[in-house]
């Protein structure tokens, strides 16, 4: 808690006056700000940004959850199409989930060096993370290929609609993901660590991590548990 | 800090999701984070992979152990990346957290539960119910 306090200006934390558990009046003086709408102000923007965002990805995670409980419920309507079993590799859906999580990794990196204000550093790894992007869309897309070139496309079974609904709708995120990632390299460059840029730095990450957070959910419901089925 | 009384006071803040900055940690310590997530993400990926090829655990057991280092694993991504920490700054976070959790958990478990018991509460076929009246 001191420590933050002695950082510099750009690392100084700020508070919501309206937060869950705010003591009025404080501890003394009778300065303190009440909870109410008035004397406090608004919240900072960039925790106003941030928790926003925080909404926006609890929501993307429940429509997920959606398409994740259509597919448990037909994961065994193969209706005498190919089934689970026959189709998931277990190694290639493995090095989807080592991209994935390690493009992770390397956004928490980028946000490191954002903190430090390191402009090369940030743009070295927010390349790396969308490379990385990248490799599990082609592994994704190479899987995709297969599986319809096996007769397995969307149209066999329900089993398979779910299957591509769920995976495909992941990897439309990762796609949206990796175009707003190259646009904030370009931003990073051309504006530089200006306050909005960095809120939309934070964001980014959010979204980044969200998405690996989704896949822990999706390799393990659809592939692994459908794999033992 | 400057003037701005209680506005400064850390014990009163409050920061958002994925906020780095609140953690007050230097650069060795921002990465260490980093560092001690992925490898504990990766052994849990790893223990996953290795539960659903492994003939050592009870078959109708794997889709529960499975399942918990699923949880497992999300718990770590949301420490150690994503910065949800149980801090009094990070209330209102938890609070959306929970939320989200609650309704992801009515959605997708009562889904599959109400689904897997479908068939209890049908009407019988006409010839099922020939054979019951029998």
């Amino acid at each position: 808690m001191s420590v933050s306090q002695a950082l510099p200006g750009p690392h100084r934390r700020e508070m919501d006056p309206y937060r869950i558990g705010h003591r009025h009046g404080g501890s003394g003086g009778g300065h303190g700000h009440p909870t109410g709408h008035g004397e406090g102000g608004p919240a900072p923007r960039n925790v106003v940004v941030a928790y926003g965002f925080w909404i926006f990805i609890l929501s993307d995670i429940v429509m997920f959850s959606a398409f994740f409980a259509a597919h448990a419920v037909l994961q065994v309507a193969t209706a005498g199409g190919p089934s689970a079993t026959v189709l998931f590799d277990p190694s290639h859906v493995a090095w989807e989930t080592a991209c994935l999580l390690l493009s992770s990794f390397t956004c928490g990196l980028s946000a490191v060096a954002t903190r430090v204000r390191s402009l090369l550093w940030t743009e070295v790894f927010l390349l790396i993370t969308g490379l990385l992007g990248a490799a599990f869309l082609l592994l994704e897309a190479q899987e995709f290929a297969s599986l319809v070139a096996r007769g397995a496309s969307p149209e066999r079974s329900a089993f398979l609609s779910s299957f591509f609904a769920v995976v495909g709708c992941h990897g439309c995120h990762v796609t949206a993901g990796l175009l707003w990632l190259g646009t904030m390299m370009a931003q990073v460059y051309v504006k530089g660590f200006r306050p909005n840029v960095l809120r939309r730095l934070l964001c980014f990450n959010l979204f980044w991590h969200a998405l690996d957070i989704i896949w822990v959910a999706l390799f393990t419901i659809v592939y692994l548990v459908g794999l033992g089925r | 800090m400057s003037e701005g009384g209680n506005n400064e006071d850390p014990e009163m803040g409050d920061v958002g999701p994925g906020y780095l900055e609140a953690a007050g940690e230097g650069i060795g310590a921002g990465i260490r984070g980093y560092v001690i997530g992925l490898a504990l993400a990766a052994l849990l990926t790893a223990a996953s992979f290795y539960v659903e090829s492994t003939r050592l655990i009870w078959a109708p057991g794997i889709p529960v152990a499975l399942i918990v280092l699923a949880v497992a694993q999300i718990g770590v991504h949301l420490v150690f990346f994503l910065h949800i920490t149980t801090a009094p700054d990070n209330t209102n976070n938890t609070l959306a957290l929970a939320f989200g959790v609650l309704i992801v958990a009515l959605i997708f478990g009562g889904s599959v539960w109400i689904m897997a018991h479908l068939n209890n509460n049908l009407m019988p076929l006409p010839q099922q119910m020939l054979q019951m009246q029998r």
